[in-house]
């Protein structure tokens, strides 16, 4: 009888879990099965049906629109994301493991920034970007997004060189090795979970950015997340679904893929970053 | 211990010890002055935006709290608020629900638990544009679920809460919570998994229920994961911008708007820089009331811990 009872609570229990499962899956089958469908098809049928016909339409014509956004997205991630995360390790080393006085105070002083909310910033950096001449470019979104994401990457390294033995660095300067050298040949070595960490965690943040995007660059330097939301909420003409959801699909399989490949990095960047902090 | 380093002996790599002293401090130089610059610099010069009236162009004649006095008189400003506390306490509050009760069953030793785990956390992977896009269409009215129910069968159904001004904040909780719930769900596992076995064993030993121990030891054992996902939710609530751009633009009017959306459209669309800053200036303020006892509480902890 208990053991019935048992079987019949692990059965509830798995069910509730593949429902969720479901409900977590839907929008993503729905993207995927309105995108291979033709507009009339759209039209004809509901959310769930399958294409009555398979086809790339969609997928095609999204593509002429987005591409030239979605290499922009590229140009901006993929600097922003390995600068951000050099520098990032550079502090961490330095605020672990050569603090000085005043150096904790800094810490403090740039953790701080990865709490504020970024409308108290857009003003003044638009001034900035425009005088420099860096508005509406990709240089100008790298730039910022280097600086806004250096209070992150920097908690991500400082953190994990604070549990690193000091022993470590002690005996290697015995051995006369400076500044440089202990971090490139020893520290950035054993440091590889911490900068996919980082890496991921920045990848994800950049490529997924609308607001620095929207605001720095609107015009042929925008990043694919604003090109999306253009072509989505433009109200011009019959409204193509199935364009709209391939568009969408081009913009989250990069940090899909990503998560895919390799999700245990993206959760501890999500768990481990914002929790010790 | 690091002070200690500092005095070992110089390194025979060749370079001056004054520089290799100095190498630190200049490694950190350049975040520094980031770090005062462009966070705190800017700050203040919003601040200084919000006391002129800087309409298309910031001009700097000091305007006292005449911005602050229009915002509070701003019947759209309100409107965003009263948003932002639906969305907000319907977020944090339904993410919190979903993340506790699915964390605990899945920690009943579930067979391919990792890959249910992945299924869960995957839109947090995604851009809030994505997601507003996806949602936007799964909501149409016309087309999407309510199409979709009708044609299962369910004549009379409607479902129009996008265009409904009372109701299209609701989709954006929505999607919102799509996206964000799996995420508490995997920091309230991470927190489950940390709690001490042996407690449980005793007392299952002696004679207490599953959900006795779950309510009575467990759960309270998870006080300091719940604070930082309230934390990490009610700062994805202030800061919410792309999701509402992407699924209502803010609309119909300004039924669905949000503080930042309030933000963006009046510092850099309709050219009202000094009303936009002294929004700014609130949000930091919000965000302020959530993070100072927060920030105080972890210190007192690791004060006393």
């Amino acid at each position: 009888m208990a053991d019935t009872r048992r079987m019949l609570n692990r059965v509830a229990i798995h069910g509730i879990l593949l429902a969720a499962c479901a409900v977590y899956l839907v929008p993503l089958l729905v993207m995927l099965l309105t995108s291979f469908k033709s507009p009339e098809d759209v039209r004809a049928g509901n959310l769930m049906t399958l294409p009555v016909e398979w086809t790339v339409i969609g997928w095609l014509k999204a593509w002429d629109t987005v591409s030239g956004y979605f290499w922009n997205s590229f140009m901006i991630t993929v600097p922003a994301v390995l600068i951000s995360t050099l520098i990032g390790a550079l502090n961490g080393y330095v605020l672990s493991k050569w603090a000085f006085r005043g150096s904790n105070l800094l810490f403090s002083l740039l953790l701080f920034g990865c709490f504020i909310p970024f409308q108290v910033i857009l003003l003044p950096m638009s001034f900035t970007l425009g005088k420099l001449g860096l508005a509406n470019t990709t240089t100008g979104l790298v730039i910022v997004h280097v600086i806004y994401g250096l209070a992150f990457t920097t908690l991500f390294f400082r953190n994990y060189y604070v549990g690193i033995p000091d022993a470590l660095i002690k005996a290697a300067r015995l051995d006369g090795a400076g500044f440089f050298t202990i971090f490139f040949r020893i520290l950035l070595p054993m440091s590889t979970p911490i900068v996919m960490v980082s890496l991921i965690w920045q990848f994800t943040q950049v490529w997924n950015d609308f607001l620095f995007g929207i605001v720095f660059a609107s015009g042929e330097a925008q990043p694919i997340t604003v090109a999306l939301n253009n072509l989505v909420n433009t109200s011009t003409g019959a409204k193509e679904y199935n364009v709209d959801m391939a568009a969408a699909m081009i913009a989250g399989l990069p940090t899909l893929l990503v998560y895919v490949v390799a999700g245990k990095y993206f959760i501890r960047g999500l768990t481990s970053g914002v929790v010790k902090g | 211990m690091q002070r200690m380093m500092h005095a070992t002996p110089a390194s025979r790599t060749g370079m001056p010890d004054r520089l290799q002293r100095l190498l630190p401090r200049l490694v950190l130089a350049p975040t520094a002055v980031i770090t005062l610059v462009c966070l705190y610099g800017y700050m203040i010069w919003t601040a200084v935006i919000s006391f002129t009236n800087s309409r298309f162009l910031p001009v700097y004649n000091f305007a006292g709290f005449a911005q602050y006095e229009r915002l509070l008189n701003n019947d759209r400003w309100w409107v965003a608020c009263q948003n932002l506390a639906i969305f907000g306490g319907l977020f944090v509050g339904t993410c919190l629900l979903i993340g506790v009760i699915f964390a605990i069953l899945l920690d009943q030793r579930i067979r391919r638990e990792g890959f249910i785990r992945t299924i869960y956390l995957y839109p947090m992977a995604l851009s809030m544009i994505v997601t507003g896009t996806a949602w936007k269409w799964l909501l149409n009215p016309g087309l999407g679920l309510d199409k979709l129910l009708r044609d299962w069968g369910w004549e009379g159904f409607r479902f129009d809460w996008l265009v409904d001004p009372d109701r299209a904040i609701y989709c954006l909780v929505i999607a919102a919570i799509w996206q964000a719930s799996g995420f508490v769900m995997a920091l309230f596992l991470a927190g489950l998994r940390g709690v001490d076995g042996s407690i449980i064993r005793a007392a299952q030993v002696d004679g207490a229920s599953l959900p006795t121990i779950y309510w009575r030891i467990v759960l309270p054992c998870l006080r300091p994961v719940l604070f930082s996902a309230v934390m990490i939710l009610a700062h994805i609530a202030i800061k919410s911008f792309d999701l509402v751009m992407a699924m209502t633009a803010g609309g119909p009017g300004y039924a669905s708007d949000l503080p930042a959306v309030f933000m963006y459209q009046h510092t850099f669309t309709r050219g009202q820089m000094g009303l936009g800053s002294a929004s700014a200036v609130l949000m930091l303020g919000a965000v302020l009331a959530v993070l100072v006892p927060y920030l105080y509480s972890e210190l007192r902890s690791k004060r006393h811990g």
